[in-house]
């Protein structure tokens, strides 16, 4: 295994063990409370019932599990509804996000126009530009295409992506021609080319897109906010708010819970991928 | 970009438009169709807009003028926006004070891990993977002033409390820059680990053949590898808490007392807070100005990263 900042001879002095071992013990401790702790508390209280939370909000079920909490949640509050349009909205975005950026890659990277460079630029100058900047004209946009109330609001300008386009684009360039080369000369035009071979070759850097995609989709709020102002199309990150006012506590608590589950366990199954794109977004993004 | 598939075929004497048919031009453009699309409406044409309407008075309803630069010397003059900006620098500050270092140790003690380490990362990296809105409403709840909240039953455990984290001015910001911290601080943990890999055995042997110990192997091998992925975590840090929405909009809606107002919440209060129609033009203003300082910053993140690939 590869050493790293202490050497194999300090990890053998006795001191120095021991002192790490309890340094890291110390740290496994502090990870577990910050990371772990509140996801297991709300696991906890989601199926608390509400007075128990408010009184005693650390004691382990003080009288009993209420299961049903959850199961309101689900169906008198309508959270299936909104868990649905969660999904639906980032399905769309991922799909709109991969064609562009697939397509643009392609393009760009491997069909490479005269007129390419400019476009990459244009492109890569929207990095610049901080969110808010378009905030106001693109609600105006969407408010004059009569797009407002309609998932199309959002799944567009998610496609309007410019880190995708430019992390496609770099890994397009890297695919080896040889083997690009190798399809024309069957016969293959460049959609065959596009479809049956840089597609598959291209799943690490579609896997890292479509993580970055559906997450991001998951978490954002302030969009989805202005351009879906019915209760009956929102996502469950614009709902959870103004359920607060009007749901019990223990029930709230239940949706909240409910609406962490799929990026958690998302996280859980691919953890290499986000832990891989995490440490990406500190070398391209601006 | 080196890989030229395509080897240049002739050139031929003149290009009409149907031999750039047939040599794939029509191809290439339908391929880059959806990009120019998505983005050319929803991307390039409103920051175009972005910049005229903050020369505009408009609100979908009445006329659209052209008032000069009022937009800017409204804004400007609004005593709010020195509140704003004033709690969003506040912000910055608390959150490099807190934010700044934890990464950064948690990250050095993380990578001498030997035994499991991938479950101290994912550990770490949990909190970025809850949706923001279910945190903040979480830790809302965490801060509930009452002496049963969940904050203050750990304070009354040692004889403190109980505080009122989100009512009281004063504790109002740091309580937003905890959960923030909170949320972040897993993702900039994974960009150190990144860069901590990176850092070569050999010059680790070397510093020890030089006779450094621990500390010195720190401060004279690790910090100064990370000094490039340091600086680019500073200024992303910074872009990021310039706009800092989510927080005081779901916490305290700026309150109490505006003291976590922040410049973000005043456009969105300007431009969509009014029943009466939005003040499109002021909160365009204040975007492109906030716009132009972030750029400053983007530029000298470009040119940091750049350096830093290269060498």
């Amino acid at each position: 295994m590869k050493r790293g900042l202490i050497s194999p001879s300090e990890r053998a002095t006795p001191a120095i063990r021991r002192t790490l071992r309890m340094v890291q013990g110390l740290l496994l401790g502090a990870l577990l409370l910050t990371g772990l702790g509140p996801m297991l508390w709300l696991a906890k209280a989601a199926v608390t019932p509400t007075q128990d939370t408010l009184r005693t909000p650390l004691s382990l079920f003080p009288t009993g599990v209420d299961l049903t909490n959850l199961l309101t949640a689900w169906t008198r509050v309508e959270i299936d509804k909104y868990f649905l349009n969660t999904v639906v909205i980032a399905a769309g975005s991922w799909l709109v996000q991969l064609v562009v950026a697939t397509t643009a890659g392609y393009a760009l990277a491997i069909l490479r126009p005269r007129y390419g460079r400019l476009v990459t630029a244009v492109v890569l100058g929207t990095l610049f530009v901080p969110a808010i900047v378009l905030l106001v004209p693109l609600y105006l946009t969407v408010v004059r295409a009569g797009m407002i109330n309609t998932f199309w609001a959002v799944w567009l300008p998610a496609g309007a992506s410019a880190f995708n386009v430019v992390l496609v684009q770099r890994f397009f360039a890297n695919l080896p021609r040889e083997v690009l080369e190798a399809a024309r000369v069957d016969g293959a035009g460049p959609v065959r080319v596009f479809w049956s071979v840089v597609l598959p070759l291209s799943r690490p850097i579609l896997g890292v897109v479509s993580v970055f995609a559906v997450v991001a989709s998951w978490k954002d709020f302030l969009w989805p906010l202005l351009v879906l102002p019915d209760p009956a199309v929102q996502p469950l990150s614009v709902r959870l708010p103004a359920l607060q006012r009007y749901v019990e506590l223990d029930v709230f608590l239940a949706a909240l819970a409910i609406s962490s589950v799929i990026p958690v366990a998302l996280f859980l199954v691919f953890q290499r991928l986000f832990l891989q794109s995490g440490a990406l977004e500190g070398a391209v993004k601006g | 970009m080196a890989a030229v598939v395509v080897p240049p075929p002739p050139a031929p004497r003149r290009r009409t438009p149907s031999t750039w048919v047939r040599r794939g031009g029509l191809t290439t453009l339908l391929f880059l169709l959806p990009l120019l699309l998505v983005f050319g409406v929803f991307s390039w044409a409103p920051i175009a807009q972005s910049v005229v309407m903050s020369f505009q008075q408009t609100n979908l309803v009445g006329p659209v003028r052209f008032v000069g630069l009022d937009n800017f010397a409204q804004v400007l003059g609004d005593p709010l926006l020195w509140t704003a900006v004033g709690n969003t620098l506040w912000f910055a500050v608390l959150a490099l004070v807190f934010g700044y270092p934890i990464p950064l140790v948690a990250a050095v003690l993380i990578s001498e891990v030997r035994a499991r380490r991938g479950l101290f990362s994912a550990l770490a990296y949990l909190p970025v993977v809850v949706p923001p809105v279910v945190a903040v409403l979480l830790w809302k709840f965490f801060y509930d002033a009452s002496p049963s909240g969940v904050f203050n039953t750990v304070l009354g455990w040692a004889g403190l409390g109980p505080w009122q984290w989100l009512q009281n001015p004063g504790s109002a910001m740091p309580a937003l820059v905890l959960e923030a911290t909170w949320a972040a601080a897993g993702g900039t943990v994974i960009i150190y680990l990144a860069a901590l890999a990176g850092v070569p055995a050999e010059q680790y042997e070397a510093a020890e053949i030089d006779g450094a110990g621990i500390w010195r192997k720190i401060w004279h091998v690790t910090l100064p590898r990370l000094r490039g992925v340091l600086l680019v975590t500073f200024i992303l840090q910074i872009i990021g808490t310039a706009q800092v929405f989510l927080e005081p909009f779901l916490f305290t809606g700026g309150g109490p007392a505006n003291s976590t107002m922040t410049v973000l919440l005043l456009i969105y209060d300007y431009a969509f807070a009014s029943s009466l129609g939005g003040d499109y033009g002021a909160a365009t203003a204040l975007s492109i100005m906030l716009a132009a300082v972030l750029a400053v910053l983007s530029a000298l993140y470009l040119r940091v990263t750049k350096s830093w690939s290269a060498s």
